[in-house]
């Protein structure tokens, strides 16, 4: 179910304009700082908000049209959305959670998603029990219980420490990969970007909206090779490495970020493609 | 102690109040959840209309309800020919001047706990496909239980400390509209001070009993 975005969104001293086309099962991440205006834009597609101009096309299906005053509201457009703080109902349990948010009453799917972000154990606790990164599965398979035909996610991993958010990338990459839904992610993270969307968006706050893949909008060409500093974040590719950039990266520090069998075929030497946070990595000209 | 009062006054109230409290938790969640959804003129000048007896004197809301619901005026007049519907000098009539009395005290509470609750929450409902009747009932309300219970402890304490609109919209009629307030008052005209006391005793410890109770629903919701 493809989606079509054509908005003109009016932000603190700004218009916000955004156009784009996402096939069926595609992952768009809208990428950029702090202030964009990436939430709004979701919100915007989860009518719960409205722009100043603009039109949304969900599988040929208008939900949004200023010109012709058409709105589709939320409760119509069946998106899952997982918000930032999470929005869990604290008067439910974390199994609660999910039965309100399914159409019909399902146990069976309920401990399916709930096994899938690892949250089994924790079904009859009540959301003020988790820790942020538990709260933020619960809001995950709290989203996809709902059956959705469109996915929203509002830097949805974000609150995980990085192994359990490499765990839960790969999951929902199988779960997207799965199910064929549309999604659109709000990501200040590189790494995940690259690990799951099809397309990206920059936003930036003074100069117009990129469009591409990820490997067409974060990485980019200049003197020392081919990097980019990409948010918090140094990209660096292959062909950069072979060039002129050294990287120095203890082998422990790498290991950690990858699985036994990955880090045990890493050799001396060998070519990498590799995502460093900018606040513990150094860099200089060779 | 008990022996020297009529227990009749007691139960009236008792019974005026819980009326009017059941009456008020069914107007006042709709209603504050109309006034929590958003701000406009109207529902600035509803919470104003609400308001009023907050400040206005109970003998000036109880002057207009008379003069409103008396049987030789337009709206009076129309109750009682077409429902037989008297509501001056009776029972019910003491419902209706209460549920206006203490509708503020029931509103201000709820409608401050309903404003409390973060938008994502009910956002989060409405995108899962909810109504918005479904939301209030399975998110909002029990998100802002405390200030409903708030509200309704309050609404009801309040009905059982009310004087002056009941002495001018009911006066002082025995079983009908004679509540504790009211015997109060009469005993301590006719120079019964025993049995004032013993009225006057009894609505203290009951309004310090109501006060800690709400203290303690405050603490928990903190």
């Amino acid at each position: 179910m493809s989606l079509q975005i054509e908005i003109s969104l009016a932000l603190p001293g700004r218009i916000l304009d955004i156009h784009t086309d996402l096939p069926k099962g595609g992952c768009l991440a809208l990428y950029g700082p702090s202030g964009v205006g990436k939430t709004t834009l979701l919100r915007v597609l989860a009518g719960l908000q409205q722009p100043q101009r603009g039109s949304v096309l969900f599988d040929g299906k208008p939900w949004l049209d200023t010109d012709q005053r058409l709105l589709v509201p939320p409760r119509s457009r069946r998106v899952g959305f997982v918000f930032q703080d999470f929005a869990l109902f604290p008067n439910m349990t974390v199994e609660g959670n999910l039965a309100f948010a399914q159409p019909r009453p399902d146990a069976a799917r309920r401990a399916y998603w709930l096994a899938l972000t690892g949250m089994t154990a924790y079904a009859q606790r009540s959301p003020r029990e988790l820790s942020g990164g538990q709260m933020q599965r619960v809001a995950l398979a709290r989203a996809l219980a709902s059956e959705p035909q469109l996915l929203l996610l509002d830097e949805a991993l974000s609150a995980l420490d990085s192994r359990l958010r490499a765990d839960l990338q790969d999951a929902l990459a199988d779960i997207l990969a799965e199910t064929h839904l549309t999604t659109v992610l709000v990501s200040h993270d590189p790494g995940e970007v690259f690990r799951l969307a099809t397309q990206v968006a920059h936003l930036q706050p003074d100069a117009p909206t990129r469009y591409g893949t990820p490997r067409e909008v974060l990485l980019k060409t200049n003197t020392l090779g081919r990097y980019a500093l990409a948010g918090q974040v140094l990209l660096i590719e292959p062909a950069g490495v072979q060039a002129r950039v050294v990287i120095a990266i203890g082998i422990e520090t790498l290991t950690t970020l990858l699985n036994h069998d990955e880090a045990a075929a890493l050799k001396v030497g060998q070519r990498v493609s590799v995502a460093l946070n900018g606040a513990s990595a150094m860099v200089s000209a060779a | 102690m008990l022996n020297n009062i009529d227990p009749q006054p007691l139960l009236l109230t008792l019974k005026l109040a819980t009326l009017t409290t059941l009456i008020l938790l069914i107007l006042a969640v709709p209603l504050c959840a109309w006034l929590a959804r958003g701000r406009s003129r109207g529902r600035t000048l509803a919470e104003v209309l609400i308001s009023l007896p907050l400040v206005l004197p109970p003998t000036a809301l109880g002057f207009y309800l008379l003069i409103t619901l008396s049987p030789t005026s337009l709206i009076g007049g129309w109750l009682l020919n077409h429902f037989s519907l008297r509501l001056v000098f009776s029972f019910n009539g003491l419902v209706l001047g209460s549920v206006l009395f203490s509708l503020p005290f029931m509103v201000q509470p709820l409608l401050a706990a309903l404003r409390q609750t973060p938008i994502n929450l009910l956002d989060a409902a409405r995108t899962l496909g909810k109504r918005e009747a479904v939301i209030l009932w399975r998110v909002w309300l029990p998100h802002a239980r405390h200030g409903l219970f708030a509200g309704a402890i309050l609404a009801f304490a309040h009905t059982v400390g009310e004087f002056g609109v009941v002495l001018m919209l009911g006066g002082n009629i025995p079983d009908q509209t004679r509540v504790a307030s009211i015997a109060l008052y009469q005993e301590m005209e006719a120079l019964n001070y025993p049995a004032a006391h013993t009225y006057a005793a009894i609505l203290v410890v009951f309004s310090f009993l109501v006060l800690l109770t709400l203290q303690r629903v405050q603490r928990r919701a903190a």
